[in-house]
């Protein structure tokens, strides 16, 4: 008897852990997960009931030149930024880990700051630098290009420029992982090899990178789910223009919502979009599992 | 250490520095703006160095538009954010570490599941929900959707499998309850880790701009974040006014990094993974 009302009190005690993220999840999580697939079935607005259309949303998806567009911005977007910040990341975190006590803390705190910066905050400095008439870096552009250039309003700049952006805020992030990753490696093995006779390009290409490999491939799947989701930067800067050449999904999430009340078919948006992301994840979560060599 | 790799050793270190300091220029030039005149900063011959130091764009900044009312949501918004998310994720993670239950396997694989949804996928219907709780324009509602951090509770509970049996088996000779074994035992173990995912979380919170921007729409509810975008708006062309807005509403937050560094440094490191 007294086992079995320990193993009573056992469960409650357990529920009573659990329950205070159960709920909140359940509320805010679970349950708009089901709306959001639920909704994309029906022509709502952002407020109030809609009916049933079955997969009309989908099929007009699937014909709107504007869905295709943002498809193909993504991706130039995942291109502009994913493998240059691995690699400007991976330079960086190569020579600041070479670098010895406060200088390496004080190169850290110049390369890391940007990223404690809020985008918005990120997106005044740029948009300042960038300026048309005073930007400071417009003699960058003159010098290039022979005139100024107004980078958020050029079809051709807009969605580089923000790449460059992005890179600059969030590289820090990429640096630390990186550097995280080379500490990880075993000093012996630079001395035995270096013993042996190796040269330093020998070194970086048979010891440091494969060894590194595992973070890389984090930094290069983490970027590719956070580039993805891009949409604070692009609203700010350009707000998807010109011509829809910097628009995105999220944007357009946030348009047909928020702005053209189709909630219906922003939740079908939503959801094409939490398919693409849910795949790299999957993915992402393999490569994790690999690279630790345990289950976790 | 032979003479050429230490001055091999020098110069790397001063490139690296040199490189350093053009990645943060952004933020130096947006300081010589914001200390400037507006007509000094507009006029051609304003250069790379600092020439005025004018405070009177930082006291327009400060009196003239929402900021206090910013640094309050914000400050608020992301304290009771990371409080919760870090004691509920504490909760969750012991039972799933520690205990037996009905459903344990079920309930971390949702966890771990959910890990790969991206929120920004379900504003639609959190929005529809904040709405008909009646939570548009007030705290609860930039609150209650960032509440849901699975990672921490994917960490604590890798953390929490790592202490020892014996530590837990003391305890429960004593006749401890559970409860007492978390905070008694497996939270003072880590409170390493919970400053981390503190850190991590806070950071997240404050920086987040979509939820807030779509869920506030009067000025005074703003975060920090989503009120400083308002100020072009209300100054038009005025960069110096610009620039000290937004140093002032990035100055908490960095001067935080500023002095906890190796912990902001450790816990990004930590939450990601990389480093147990």
């Amino acid at each position: 008897m007294a086992i079995i009302r320990n193993k009573r009190r056992h469960g409650l005690v357990a529920l009573s852990l659990i329950l205070p993220f159960l709920a909140i999840f359940a509320l805010v999580f679970a349950y708009p997960l089901y709306e959001v697939v639920r909704l994309s079935f029906t022509d709502a607005p952002l407020i109030g009931e809609g009916n049933w259309i079955g997969l009309d949303n989908y099929v007009r998806l699937f014909s709107d030149r504007i869905f295709y567009i943002s498809i193909k911005n993504n991706a130039y977007f995942v291109v502009l930024t994913v493998i240059p910040t691995t690699l400007i990341a991976m330079v960086i975190a190569l020579a600041v880990n070479r670098l010895s006590g406060r200088w390496q803390a004080l190169a850290l705190v110049l390369f890391f700051t940007p990223y404690v910066l809020p985008v918005s905050v990120v997106t005044q400095i740029w948009a300042w630098m960038l300026d048309f008439q005073f930007g400071v870096l417009q003699p960058v552009f003159t010098f290039f290009t022979g005139k100024p250039v107004p980078v958020f309003k050029n079809p051709y700049w807009v969605l580089p420029s923000i790449a460059v952006v992005t890179i600059w805020w969030t590289n820090g992030f990429n640096v630390l992982l990186i550097l995280a990753g080379l500490r990880n490696i075993p000093t012996d093995l630079y001395e035995a090899a270096a013993l042996d006779g190796a040269t330093r390009r020998q070194l970086f290409a048979r010891i440091t990178w494969p060894l590194l490999w595992p973070v890389t491939a984090l930094v290069l799947t983490l970027q590719l789910i956070l580039q993805l989701k891009l949409f604070d930067q692009v609203y700010l800067l350009s707000e998807g223009g010109p011509f829809n050449t910097s628009y995105v999904l999220l944007l357009m999430v946030y348009r047909e919502a928020f702005q053209l009340n189709h909630g219906g078919y922003a939740a079908a948006i939503s959801l094409i979009l939490f398919l693409l992301i849910a795949v790299v994840s999957v993915l992402q979560y393999q490569l994790l599992r690999i690279g630790r060599g345990k289950d976790t | 250490m032979t003479p050429q790799r230490r001055i091999e050793n020098i110069a790397l270190t001063a490139i690296t520095l040199i490189a350093g300091l053009i990645w943060i220029f952004p933020l130096y030039w947006a300081f010589i703006t914001s200390i400037r005149t507006e007509s000094r900063v507009v006029s051609d011959s304003a250069g790379l160095i600092p020439d005025e130091f004018s405070l009177s764009s930082y006291s327009d900044a400060l009196f003239n538009t929402s900021l206090m009312h910013w640094y309050i949501n914000s400050i608020g918004t992301s304290l009771i954010i990371t409080v919760i998310v870090l004691i509920t994720g504490m909760m969750c993670a012991y039972a799933l570490s520690q205990m037996q239950f009905f459903g344990r396997k079920l309930l971390y694989g949702v966890v771990l599941a959910s890990f790969m949804v991206p929120v920004q996928s379900l504003v639609v219907p959190q929005f529809v929900l904040m709405n008909d709780l009646g939570l548009i324009n007030k705290w609860g509602g930039i609150i209650l959707p960032q509440l849901v951090v699975p990672v921490v509770i994917i960490i604590y509970k890798q953390f929490f499998d790592a202490v020892p049996k014996e530590m837990k088996e003391a305890v429960v000779l004593d006749g401890g309850s559970d409860y007492t074994l978390l905070f008694r035992v497996y939270l003072p173990l880590n409170w390493g880790i919970t400053t981390a995912l503190g850190i991590i979380t806070f950071i997240m919170a404050w920086n987040s701009f979509l939820w807030p921007f779509l869920v506030i729409t009067t000025e005074e509810m703003m975060t920090i974040p989503v009120g400083i975008t308002q100020v072009n708006d209300a100054f038009g062309v005025a960069y110096a006014r610009i620039m000290s807005v937004a140093l002032l509403a990035a100055a908490p937050v960095v001067i935080a990094y500023l002095i906890f560094q190796k912990r902001v440094t450790e816990a990004v490191m930590i939450s990601s993974g990389v480093k147990g």
